[in-house]
């Protein structure tokens, strides 16, 4: 059990919510993730970590309220203790000087991605950060990022902050334009990492994915977040959860997400 | 021994067998013949006293057999109900030459139950602290055999579960219908009790180094398990509605999906649901399927029944249970609809050839017999390769072909100094009291090292 320091709705549907777990805080690395099990109920719940203080012993996930699970876990408040909380789990993000590199955040993803570029932008990259929502105000971490990036560019649907769009538009944009990234990170949506990976392939740029696929122990054992890059059965929490975006096989990622669907509308009746 | 009606049972997750009652266990302990040499005792892993424990229960001194039993077996709750006693202790049995032999297992499991029913348990006396400590990693079959011999010869054991629940295999793989979860934590409580502290949530290897535990412990063992199935490797093997058994048992065991919706994590109800794969795993899948509803819960192996690793009495009570057995059938596709969710099964129709290496028949596929079976759901339970986690972030540990841990047999030590290994992980997927027995094993050789230790 882990006890909740604080939590934040910071848009709508989206919350923040910083934990104390002082072992967990002195082993974080960027890319990482954690798995949250709200109640006894509850499913085992995959979340990347998007910010951690290994002085003051905390760690912070940012999570959008989407299945019953999610629901359960937006009701909790400051002060409560969380059933299971487990990590740091996966692979780390590969941290070192590339040049300039674009990171592409959305959703739980804008989280994702800031922790990153911090420790990217301290090995003396020129980080470009690319956050996008449907409006201005389901953005969030604005300043956060801007602190610590080269530039922060916007996308919104309504387009009421930055371009009028999505964040895999303005990198295309870019890319045509002649704009030269030495690497692209993208995490977030599958769709949108899919669509970023598409934007880079013609220009050859490593783009790099952070796979959420569905994940049951997230340590090794139950096989349910496979995919499959370049032809071979890869599984995202110990291979993972990051892959070239080039080498992998999206149609397979995007049918599976879909696997659940009905089940989450019988869950959701009460 | 008296069991649920299979067509009662299929419709819930109660227990198979319903147990021993005392008159029926005195009955069966006196047909043993208390044999000068048991043979019973050589068969069994942890050598516990057969003769001695049966004697008790003829006498209907319940309470002075268990504490026998318990000298050697911390958990015969559980192995009274998952050991294969019929190729270990009951195979050597004498009576069994010309009758059935003495059921040991089920003996072995009456006391058990007996003394959690009467809540009689007695914790052991613990001996004075040697002031050596000891890490066990992962709270399994192998790692609870370890933690309780060492905790009994006077060391302190620390406990890490990657999982939220403790019991490894025994909780998240084994169904409640063959071996209900309450008395697998009831004989975790008792370790507990006897001084072992316990750390769920805790992935040694990610939050902890082996070498940091090595800091603060005198000793480690690894009995982290079972790691990522082994798929068929087939074409539309990752179509929706394929699950390997490892996610299947997960899903419904531990994150306990058969009481969805009131547990959230969900799980797919096939109505024809294929289980691909002939051991217990495969037959635990197919009785799981059975009871989220199948109308059709069909195995399908590639040899024949004879060649089939799943116990006897697995295969029985999956025959009993109306389960198909689509013998010398070998998966070569499955096919989806355009939502890319499993439709058919394609196999390949195989018969008998020669040995292999295994001593077991070869299938041989026989050409241009493939059929299709409609399906809406498949299991893939072919095995797993063990846990990587630790070997991974551990490089000075010695591996093998499989990413298993290389360990000394006689007594469990790795090439890394002060660090054991045992169970799945360094075997490769066995059974229960195999990890169990590597956890004596280990016990002992860990015992001798934090002794000699200066």
């Amino acid at each position: 059990m882990v006890k909740i320091k604080e939590k934040t709705k910071i848009a709508p549907n989206i919350h923040s919510c910083t934990v104390e777990a002082p072992d967990i805080a002195r082993k974080a690395l960027p890319g990482q993730f954690v798995i949250i099990i709200p109640d006894e109920y509850s499913e085992r719940i995959p979340m990347t970590i998007a910010d951690w203080d290994a002085k003051k012993g905390t760690v912070t996930f940012i999570f959008l309220e989407i299945g019953a699970s999610t629901q359960k876990l937006a009701e909790f408040k400051q002060g409560d203790d969380l059933y299971s909380f487990t990590g740091p789990l996966g692979k780390p993000m590969e941290i070192k000087k590339f040049g300039t590199v674009a990171l592409v955040g959305g959703c739980y993803g804008i989280g994702g991605i800031y922790p990153v570029a911090r420790a990217l932008k301290e090995k003396g990259n020129k980080i470009i950060c690319f956050s996008e929502a449907r409006s201005k105000f389901m953005l969030y971490w604005n300043e956060k990022l801007e602190e610590i990036s080269d530039e922060v560019r916007y996308a919104t649907v309504d387009g009421s902050l930055g371009i009028k769009g999505h964040a895999y538009d303005d990198i295309e944009e870019n890319l045509k334009a002649g704009k030269k990234f030495d690497r692209i990170i993208a995490i977030g949506c599958t769709f949108m990492m899919y669509r970023v990976s598409e934007a880079s392939r013609p220009f050859g740029i490593e783009t790099i994915v952070s796979m959420n696929t569905v994940m049951i122990d997230g340590t090794g054992m139950c096989g349910a977040c496979r995919l499959v890059v370049e032809g071979k059965t890869k599984f995202a929490c110990v291979d993972g959860p990051h892959f070239n975006g080039h080498k992998v096989d999206w149609d397979i990622i995007l049918s599976r997400r879909k696997a659940y669907l009905d089940e989450e509308i019988i869950s959701q009746e009460r | 021994m008296r069991e649920q009606p299979p067509g009662e049972r299929i419709k819930n997750y109660d227990e198979v067998p319903y147990g021993y009652s005392p008159e029926e266990a005195i009955f069966e302990a006196e047909r043993c013949l208390q044999c000068k040499n048991p043979k019973c005792i050589e068969g069994c892993p942890v050598e516990i006293d057969i003769k001695g424990f049966i004697k008790f229960i003829a006498e209907k001194k319940f309470k002075e057999g268990v504490t026998l039993l318990k000298e050697k077996n911390i958990l015969p709750a559980i192995c009274g109900r998952v050991c294969p006693q019929e190729e270990q202790c009951e195979i050597k049995c004498i009576v069994g030459i010309k009758n059935e032999p003495v059921a040991i297992g089920r003996l072995e499991r009456f006391l058990a139950d007996w003394e959690r029913e009467n809540e009689e348990i007695e914790i052991p006396s613990i001996p004075k602290s040697t002031g050596k400590k000891v890490a066990i990693v992962g709270a399994g079959p192998a790692g609870i055999t370890v933690a309780a011999d060492l905790v009994r010869l006077g060391h302190k054991v620390d406990m890490f579960e990657a999982l939220h629940q403790p019991g490894g295999v025994l909780v998240y793989g084994i169904p409640e219908f063959r071996l209900p979860k309450a008395i697998v934590f009831k004989e975790i409580d008792f370790l507990k009790q006897m001084g072992v502290r316990l750390f769920t949530d805790t992935v040694i290897g990610m939050i902890k180094s082996v070498d940091e535990l090595l800091n603060k412990y005198n000793a480690v063992f690894l009995g982290t398990g079972a790691g990522l199935p082994w798929f068929l490797e087939i074409p539309g093997e990752n179509l929706n509605g394929i699950y390997s058994a490892n996610e299947y048992l997960t899903r419904a065991n531990l994150m306990k999906a058969y009481l969805f919706p009131k547990y959230k994590t969900p799980i797919i109800r096939g109505k024809r649901v294929a289980t691909v794969g002939g051991g217990n795993i495969a037959m635990d899948c197919a009785r799981t399927a059975l009871r989220l509803g199948a109308e059709k819960s069909i195995i399908v192996y590639r040899r024949s029944r004879t060649e089939m690793p799943a116990r006897d009495e697995e295969i029985h009570h999956a025959e009993e249970e109306g389960i198909i057995f689509k013998f010398l059938s070998n998966p070569a596709a499955f096919h989806g609809d355009k939502n890319n969710w499993v439709k058919e099964v394609e196999c390949v129709q195989m018969k008998l050839g020669e040995p292999d290496d295994s001593g077991r028949r070869r299938p041989v596929p026989i050409p241009d017999a493939n059929f299709r079976m409609p399906i809406d759901v498949a299991v893939i339970a072919i095995g797993n390769s063990p846990n990587p986690l630790v070997p991974s972030t551990t490089p000075d540990i010695q591996t093998g072909k499989w990413g298993n841990i290389i360990t000394d047999p006689k007594t469990c030590k790795t090439s890394k100094p002060g660090v054991f290994a045992g169970g799945d992980v360094a075997t490769g997927a066995a059974t229960v009291i195999s990890a169990m027995g590597a956890g004596k094993i280990a016990a002992r050789g860990m015992h001798e090292y934090l002794m000699n230790e200066t």
